[in-house]
């Protein structure tokens, strides 16, 4: 995913002189440094200093450019915090801060590199766009949507690291703000819709093709955009047309599962009806510790019970 | 004959004090310790394309007040202050076309944000100079020592910090809280920055002084400053960081500022 991020940055950058790139001591390598050697006056690496990197980021986008801040989601959200809060959303200003190596991806490296509770901090916070692309395909649809608007405020976009497969080729076109349906075919109602976000879920592609394998009708329904939601994109689209709703995240507080199990309570089950009480929302989420093992994050993912083969015995 | 510094800054302290006494929410005395500085800035030493952004937002009294001078402010923009009618509040708020280029208050934060204006006007060629005014008590925040190191070695020369170096925080004396830190000079010096001190409550000698700045590197400039400056009863003592004067507090606090 970090290589999709820094090959569409370059790319992006030829043709946008605004673009310029913030790293704190750690880079996406690749085209990166293509970009550092072409554009040495829009590359800076602050040092390790977060909190800097954000108040610079800030200056230069009320100046007129369009700033990327990249460093471990860790340091980036969770060290400058305050910063990302005043600076960039209480000032709605157009930075895209990338916290790559998200969720379990430092699964050797201990809690300190976790980023866990990153989405339910983020989309807590005014203006604050929280995006959390699946796959390289759709890390790099993300990056080119943050650095092409023309108006707008900050973005926290949470990314794996590297390795990921790729998912999304076949999918529903990604389109801002909106959840996009998996996969070639999709029925638009059915047994069993699986949510997910960033590369759990891959984990979660396992489930649905082990459901279909056993004749279910289902289906996955990819949602970048965590923040805005598109609360009637899940209610018309999903709450509606399926009996049941598994969502999958690498996160703790199950920061999604709470928003679609609120607006199921707050309007779904009425619009279904007294007569069809059949809608099932079930949530896989981490929970709420640090992580106390060190091992691959499959082994980590496993220990929670996140994989598809334990979620679709869980199901049952 | 124009109306010198010294009547301006009378004039500033004197609306000061009457904003006072619309609302239990003005920081009286961080404001008069850089009434001066604030007023050297703005009358003397910006041009057009210059900017300045207060870090140490708790001040901001003795901005509004300049740039209602200025015109900067629609008429009328500071009787609804900490008003639901109106716009602003005790600290300031990103507003452009009122001047204000940053939202503050959380300490700290200033002088990094300048540091990316002044990097992205350096990266579109103009000669715009960034201020920043920063209390003595938020060089206690270590984001500021971060934006410090990364000016530096961007080499900012278009930067320019100035400290508002009052020897209180809300409690204590700075330099007894934390001597060590003292002399601030030296401490930006060493991260590399040309710095100087000045008296802070002289308009001619911060003109002054911000004439010198050098190439190279971003300037410094502490100004040595008394907190609640003009008004006896407010002069370093720290409950007057935060409390409003009374009617009586009021008159006698006009009368001593003349």
């Amino acid at each position: 995913m970090r290589n999709a991020l820094a090959q569409t940055l370059y790319e992006i950058a030829k043709r946008d002189p605004r673009i310029v790139v913030i790293v704190a001591d750690i880079s996406p390598a690749g085209a990166m440094d293509d970009f550092r050697r072409e554009f040495p006056d829009r590359f800076y690496n602050v040092g390790v200093a977060e909190q800097a990197a954000m108040g610079l980021a800030a200056g230069l986008a009320m100046r007129g450019f369009k700033p990327f801040v990249y460093s471990i989601a860790t340091f980036m959200l969770y060290r400058a915090f305050e910063f990302i809060r005043v600076d960039l959303a209480y000032q709605d200003l157009p930075v895209t801060v990338v916290g790559m190596g998200a969720g379990l991806s430092y699964s050797t490296l201990g809690a300190t590199h976790q980023a866990v509770e990153d989405v339910a901090v983020a989309m807590a916070v005014p203006n604050l766009t929280v995006l959390a692309p699946c796959d390289p395909a759709e890390t790099a649809e993300c990056a080119r949507w943050c650095a092409g608007r023309e108006s707008g405020g900050p973005v926290y976009m949470r990314i794996g690291k590297a390795g990921e497969l790729s998912l999304t080729e076949n999918s529903e076109e990604f389109s801002p703000g909106r959840m996009r349906w998996w996969g070639p075919e999709v029925h638009a109602c059915g047994d069993v819709c699986v949510l997910s976000y960033g590369p759990i879920a891959s984990v979660a592609a396992g489930v649905v093709r082990e459901l279909r394998s056993r004749g279910l009708v289902a289906e996955m329904a990819l949602q970048p955009f965590l923040a805005p939601l598109h609360e009637t994109n899940i209610i018309e689209k999903v709450l509606h047309y399926f009996d049941h709703v598994v969502i999958i995240e690498e996160a703790i507080n199950a920061p999604l599962a709470a928003r679609v199990k609120g607006l199921a309570v707050d309007t779904c089950m009425g619009s279904r009806g007294e007569d069809d009480p059949s809608l099932v929302i079930r949530s896989f989420a981490l929970p709420r510790e640090f992580c106390p093992l060190h091992g691959t994050r499959e082994e980590l993912l496993d220990h929670y019970g996140l994989t598809a083969e334990k979620i679709v015995a869980a199901l049952r | 004959m124009p109306e010198n510094s010294i009547e301006r800054c009378k004039r500033y302290r004197r609306h000061i004090l009457e904003i006072s006494q619309q609302v239990e929410a003005a920081h009286v005395a961080p404001a008069f310790s850089c009434v001066e500085i604030v007023d050297a800035l703005y009358n003397e030493v910006m041009r057009p394309q210059d900017i300045f952004i207060m870090s140490k937002g708790h001040g901001c009294l003795a901005q509004y007040v300049v740039l209602e001078d200025l015109g900067k402010l629609p008429p009328g923009d500071l009787d609804y202050y900490c008003d639901p009618r109106g716009v602003h509040g005790a600290h300031p708020d990103y507003d452009v076309q009122r001047g204000i280029h940053a939202s503050t208050g959380s300490l700290g934060h200033g002088l990094g944000i300048a540091a990316g204006q002044a990097l992205a006007e350096r990266l579109k060629k103009s000669d715009a100079r960034v201020y920043c005014l920063l209390s003595d008590g938020e060089c206690q925040e270590g984001s500021t020592w971060e934006a410090a190191m990364v000016a530096a070695n961007l080499r900012l020369d278009n930067l320019v910090a100035l400290v508002d170096c009052n020897d209180f925080g809300g409690m204590d004396r700075m330099s007894e809280v934390h001597p060590a830190l003292h002399p601030l000079s030296a401490k930006f010096a060493a991260f590399g920055w040309e710095a100087v001190d000045t008296e802070g409550h002289v308009s001619g000698d911060i003109v002054a002084d911000l004439g010198l700045l050098v190439n190279g590197c971003p300037n410094a400039l502490v100004c040595h400053t008394t907190k609640g400056k003009g008004v006896s009863f407010m002069e370093d003592a720290p409950i007057w960081h935060y409390r409003n004067p009374s009617a009586d507090e009021y008159e006698q606090a006009l009368r001593e500022i003349g």
